[in-house]
């Protein structure tokens, strides 16, 4: 004799309905496939999936349109902040949003992301840090710690002929167009959370009619840096954050803004 | 003076005002735009452009349409790209300095299939150049800007009428094939200012389906020109080749003047070919039968229609504001049925009426079938040589199967000799 039973299971994690159900090109302990994650548990709580226009940048993140299942527009190297102008300023009732990582927004893009910034642009920025250039195989880039090895700077990044880290998230926190700025980062548990409430907050600004949010992200790239994806994590926590310290840097909603908490 | 339009693909609406009005062409070109619908404008300063620029920066947000002066022409054009993504019809505009910076963009946007029209009204160069009217981006225009396998239509008005035409028909080829759509002016179709009939055009929309505007209740829509996969890359360049080739097909488009019984034909665009129609009064009301075949489309080129013209003449002058870029693809054009000339002055000269008419002139002599023409070789050869014209510093050429019968006159021009020596002859 079979006993009907109550189901007493409950959902408590499942795929957001925006993360598209495939598996990644990403390496292995990469840190776009937990940002992408928290990205699209966000548009979900705040049900911006269709509302949403994406802009892709050139790097590893490129093919963030095959993970995050909203409209793209794919844009030059550097240039998303300018396409994402160009988005907004025709479409105000679309959510619209760059992911660009560090060579993309720190170098090449440097004028766009900074004049972008100065309008004020209604538009959200998600730049991930993990100081390298991935998709090439591992060169210096304007994120690389100091005395880091990359292939262009194989004894070390020696600040006498390849300067020193920009920390670009702090610069642009000084403009009066940007509304919100943080640095978060992916390395655990704990700060994966305060980086998804970082972006939330980000989010709801640009839906606020709020100037440009931006959300730094210390990331990893455990093959261009030549560790095991769990020495990455560590590397982030221990090492990365000396140079690029964590919280929010500006939040010109709220009265004062926090320099040493959570988003 | 007979016109003919050697293509009809653009039909005009007839409710258009009828009072000339004195309007400067940077100005004309934005207002025609303005005109023809265009949702947003994206531009940075440069001269002699820049009007266009100031007449967005008011009109625009009168009409609650999009103005944003970028941060340099990468941001202006990369502006655009987002902005046509969603649907929107948008125009930037740079000279030639700028345009550089813009070919990137140009690049993705011809890949990604997006509607633009871009208008350069061209400066001299190379480098910063002069402010000076020039037509020496005509390479750039035709055959480069950014890199890939890409063509993109290139409409280049020798009037401010014209220009105001041009504007509302390069949106429709742009919308129409999506693709970027160039007008190629100079400084002069810019800056001066004539009486015109503005015959103002909104092209109607088109439908779309693949424009990105958020993906509620469809899949979501990617605008990209990424193709990682050799065969996909392979496959859309094929897409994109075979709509190159119905545009070549479709939409080349001339205007020939004067050419039923002319022995001789000058080929020359924008303000060249004003200069052009000047010479070719005064060569007709001193005896010579000479014509104008001007292409308006520079690419595509119409190579089939000047080819028809040239089997008729004895001699093709082509006349540029540059060093010789438009006379490249006259010769591809023209396959050796009549010998091509060139005359062209560069830093942002424009070549007098009296310098083309000589041209003319030296082109009559050195193909003269009859000996009765003799003196109009010496007539050529008396005459002052222009100290700084190009002909004088050995870029005069002339090429084709045709040998001239008067090698006295040929002789008697040093300069010519040594142009011709260069060829082989």
């Amino acid at each position: 004799m079979s006993t009907m039973t109550t189901d007493t299971r409950r959902v408590i994690y499942r795929r957001p309905d925006v993360l598209t159900d495939r598996s990644s090109h990403y390496c292995p302990g990469c840190g776009h496939g937990i940002i992408h994650r928290i990205v699209a548990e966000v548009l979900d709580e705040l049900a911006l999936g269709p509302r949403t226009i994406g802009v892709a940048s050139v790097g590893c993140s490129v093919f963030v349109y095959d993970y995050l299942g909203v409209d793209f527009v794919e844009s030059p190297h550097g240039r998303a902040p300018a396409v994402a102008t160009g988005v907004r300023r025709v479409r105000p009732d679309a959510f619209v949003f760059t992911y660009q990582g560090d060579g993309d927004l720190a170098a090449i893009g440097t004028a766009e992301i900074v004049h972008a910034a100065a309008r004020g642009e209604r538009i959200s920025v998600i730049f991930v840090n993990n100081g390298i250039y991935g998709m090439t195989g591992g060169q210096l880039a304007p994120t690389t710690l100091v005395g880091q090895r990359t292939t262009s700077t194989p004894a070390g990044r020696d600040v006498r002929s390849a300067g020193y880290p920009i920390p670009i998230t702090e610069m642009l926190a000084l403009l009066p167009g940007v509304t919100y700025a943080a640095r978060g980062s992916i390395a655990d548990p704990q700060w994966i959370g305060r980086t998804k409430a970082m972006i939330r907050r980000a989010f709801e600004i640009q839906l606020a009619g709020q100037g440009l949010s931006i959300v730094e992200i210390l990331s990893t790239c455990p093959v261009g840096w030549g560790m095991t994806p769990s020495e990455s994590m560590k590397h982030v926590a221990d090492d990365v954050v000396q140079t690029y310290p964590l919280g929010v840097l500006v939040d010109r909603l709220k009265s004062t803004a926090r320099r040493d908490g959570e988003g | 003076m007979s016109v003919v339009a050697t293509s009809t693909r653009f039909s005009r609406e007839r409710d258009q005002p009828v009072r000339p009005v004195l309007m400067k062409g940077n100005e004309a070109m934005a207002e025609a735009a303005i005109q023809a619908g265009c949702d947003a404008y994206f531009g940075y300063p440069i001269t002699p452009q820049t009007e266009l620029l100031e007449w967005m920066a008011r009109r625009l947000p009168e009409l609650g349409r999009v103005f944003v002066q970028a941060e340099s022409e990468l941001g202006a054009i990369n502006m655009a790209l987002g902005a046509a993504a969603t649907g929107a019809r948008v125009l930037v505009s740079s000279s030639s300095p700028g345009i550089s910076l813009m070919a990137e963009a140009m690049s993705y946007m011809a890949g990604s299939e997006l509607p633009l029209v871009l208008i350069n009204v061209m400066r001299g160069g190379p480098g910063l150049g002069s402010i000076g009217p020039s037509q020496s981006d005509y390479f750039q225009a035709t055959k480069g800007h950014g890199h890939g396998d890409y063509r993109v239509p290139v409409l280049a008005p020798s009037s401010i009428a014209e220009a105001v035409s041009l504007v509302a028909d390069a949106f429709e080829l742009a919308e129409r094939y999506r693709t970027p759509v160039m007008i190629l002016a100079d400084g002069v179709i810019g800056q001066a200012m004539e009486p015109v009939v503005p015959a103002y055009r909104t092209p109607p929309r088109r439908a779309g389906g693949w424009q990105v505007s958020g993906a509620a209740g469809r899949p979501p829509r990617i605008v990209r020109s990424l193709h990682l996969r050799p065969e996909d890359l392979e496959a859309h360049n094929r897409e994109l080749q075979s709509k190159f080739a119905a545009i070549a097909e479709a939409e080349a488009r001339s205007v020939a003047e004067d050419l039923g019984d002319a022995e001789i034909v000058i080929v020359a665009y924008g303000t060249a070919a004003r200069v052009a129609q000047t010479a070719i009064e005064r060569a007709r009301a001193s005896g010579l039968r000479v014509g104008l075949f001007r292409p308006v489309t520079l690419w595509p080129f119409p190579s089939r229609d000047l080819a028809e013209a040239a089997a008729h003449v004895r001699a093709v002058v082509v006349v540029e504001l540059s060093a010789g870029q438009l006379v490249e693809d006259v010769r591809l054009a023209v396959e050796g049925r009549a010998p091509v000339f060139f005359h062209g002055r560069t830093g942002g000269i424009v070549p007098m009426p009296g310098e083309v008419l000589d041209a003319v002139k030296r082109a009559w002599a050195l193909t003269s079938p009859r000996p009765g023409l003799a003196g109009v070789a010496e007539q050529v050869a008396a005459a002052e040589p222009d100290p700084v014209s190009l002909i004088e510093l050995g870029a005069w050429e002339a090429i084709g199967r045709h040998v001239p019968d008067s090698i006295d006159a040929v002789d008697s021009m040093p300069f010519l000799v040594a142009g011709n020596a260069r060829n082989g002859r």
